[in-house]
């Protein structure tokens, strides 16, 4: 591989010996922006690096997340953490005193915010790519995969304010980056999110007010033009 | 018929047939159930013979010294009333029931194990090493899934996909071998976390390898995986709930030919 620059080896050694949190980021990056949200939740300081994704990635991103090169990392005094709910139970462990607490005290009730985040991570991005980079047979299956997905998350959520109850929570935040993309899944699919899952709409809106959530959410519009462009990359009409 | 098993009483389980790693719920396993019965809730484990994913709750609780009822399912066949209530989602084992509470996703049960029983730790303490363990055990669940085992279980070594396929699968093995670190288990000296994640590779790997002929890992390439394989498979606790290697053997050539004929009937 080709030996780092100077200006590259001074990133990786300033990222490395570097005290407190910094989080390697990506503008509309959905996972990223879970990391982000949390800090914030906290009032814990770190510090954004945004990354080249789409060109060429940098020394520090490679030198961090190895197995598979991909935003966010977390930097805390240099040490890397991967993998955006990893990073959650990261942060929720290392700043016990670091309120609200994004889990519940009780294991099974951990063991249900866990589940459901695992479920989001499962069944949303991966759908939604499918949504807007497939045609015809692909693009149905996908979209009625989202409907059963969008529709479980809303009867999971109920009544309640929030998945993590009356409080905003671990599957609230798993979640919430994820909704700025409804809108060009909606536009893909050709549904509306506000008809099929009226609850879950409403949930949006109230995270939305968070200030946490509305600094970090990247408008939907934005992330519209974003699928866009990469669709021209993938050669997708 | 659903029908039929509405009317049981909910606990009923559907008992099939025996198979040799049941656990032997020992005499002194009872008593100890019928001194803290009042004060602890069962513990039951739903699973199916030879489920990669149930040997981990089972392992779990080995390690906890936690005491357990195994209900086997009969899959992929029958679903059960009680498994279709316990996991509506995602309606697969395991599913670990605590008193009237039930944990689904396999390293969740895992996870809740670890915070709901005393015992030895199955994570670490310190946050940084909880970060990696869960990081790693992630990877083993990415990388080592589904696609993984089908595509073992079908090669023959001779196409190029079959060898693309070798080619990933050893990329990721190395990276476990480079975790071990020169320790028995990725725990450290005991059993953690990403151990039991693996414990796919320390039994069903080499039934797999055995039917397809494929030899994926190998003591010249991976020989830290290859001891971790014997101290798992020959721990005490593990080797109690994992599947003799002739039934599982056994077990998937049957499924195997099953999908041979499928894909042949397609053609």
């Amino acid at each position: 591989s080709v030996p780092a620059s100077p200006k590259q080896r001074k990133d990786r050694i300033m990222a490395g010996e570097k005290k407190g949190l910094v989080l390697l980021d990506f503008w509309v990056s959905p996972f990223a922006q879970r990391c982000r949200i949390a800090l914030a939740e906290k009032g814990l300081a770190c510090e954004s690096l945004e990354q080249e994704l789409l060109g060429d990635k940098s020394d520090l991103l490679l030198g961090s997340n190895p197995v598979h090169k991909k935003v966010p990392v977390l930097l805390h005094d240099g040490r890397a953490v991967c993998e955006s709910l990893v990073i959650l139970e990261y942060i929720e462990d290392a700043f016990p005193g670091a309120a609200p607490r994004l889990l519940p005290a009780d294991p099974h009730a951990r063991a249900q915010a866990r589940f459901w985040a695992d479920y989001v991570d499962k069944r949303v991005y991966s759908c939604g790519t499918r949504l807007w980079k497939l045609k015809g047979e692909g693009r149905a299956a996908a979209r009625a995969e989202m409907l059963e997905t969008l529709r479980t998350l809303d009867a999971e959520l109920g009544d309640r304010a929030f998945f993590g109850g009356e409080a905003f929570g671990f599957v609230d935040v798993a979640l919430i980056p994820l909704t700025s993309w409804f809108y060009s899944y909606e536009k893909h699919g050709g549904f509306s999110v506000e008809e099929e899952c009226p609850g879950l709409a409403e949930w949006a809106r109230r995270c939305g007010e968070r200030e946490s959530v509305a600094k970090v959410l990247t408008p939907p519009e934005e992330v519209h033009d974003f699928i866009c462009l990469l669709k021209k990359h993938y050669g997708v009409e | 018929s659903r029908e039929d098993t509405a009317t049981k009483h909910p606990l009923t389980h559907i008992n099939s047939t025996t198979h040799s790693y049941q656990p032997a719920v020992t005499g002194f396993e009872f008593k100890v159930q019928n001194l803290e019965a009042k004060m602890s809730e069962t513990v039951k484990v739903m699973s199916t013979f030879g489920s990669i994913y149930g040997h981990r709750p089972e392992v779990a609780l080995r390690l906890k010294g936690i005491p357990y009822e195994l209900l086997l399912e009969d899959l992929p066949n029958n679903k059960s009333e009680l498994l279709l209530t316990h996991n509506p989602v995602h309606k697969l084992v395991p599913v670990l029931l605590h008193g009237d509470k039930s944990i689904c996703e396999s390293l969740i049960i895992v996870e809740y194990i670890d915070e709901a029983f005393e015992g030895p730790r199955l994570l670490p303490a310190d946050p940084y090493e909880r970060a990696t363990a869960r990081f790693w055990a992630q990877f083993i669940d990415q990388k080592f899934a589904r696609p993984f085992w089908m595509s073992i279980c079908m090669a023959d070594g001779d196409k190029e996909e079959e060898e693309n396929f070798l080619k990933e699968a050893k990329k990721n093995l190395l990276l476990l071998e480079g975790q071990l670190k020169g320790n028995r288990f990725f725990g450290g000296n005991s059993i953690g976390l990403v151990d039991i994640a693996a414990s796919g590779l320390a039994r069903w790997l080499g039934a797999f390898e055995e039917i397809s002929g494929v030899n994926l890992l190998t003591d010249e390439q991976f020989p830290a995986l290859c001891r971790w394989a014997k101290e798992y498979a020959g721990d005490e606790r593990a080797k109690e709930c994992l599947p003799n290697m002739d039934e599982l053997v056994a077990k998937i050539t049957a499924v195997k030919k099953k999908f041979l004929a499928m894909a042949e009937v397609q053609k």
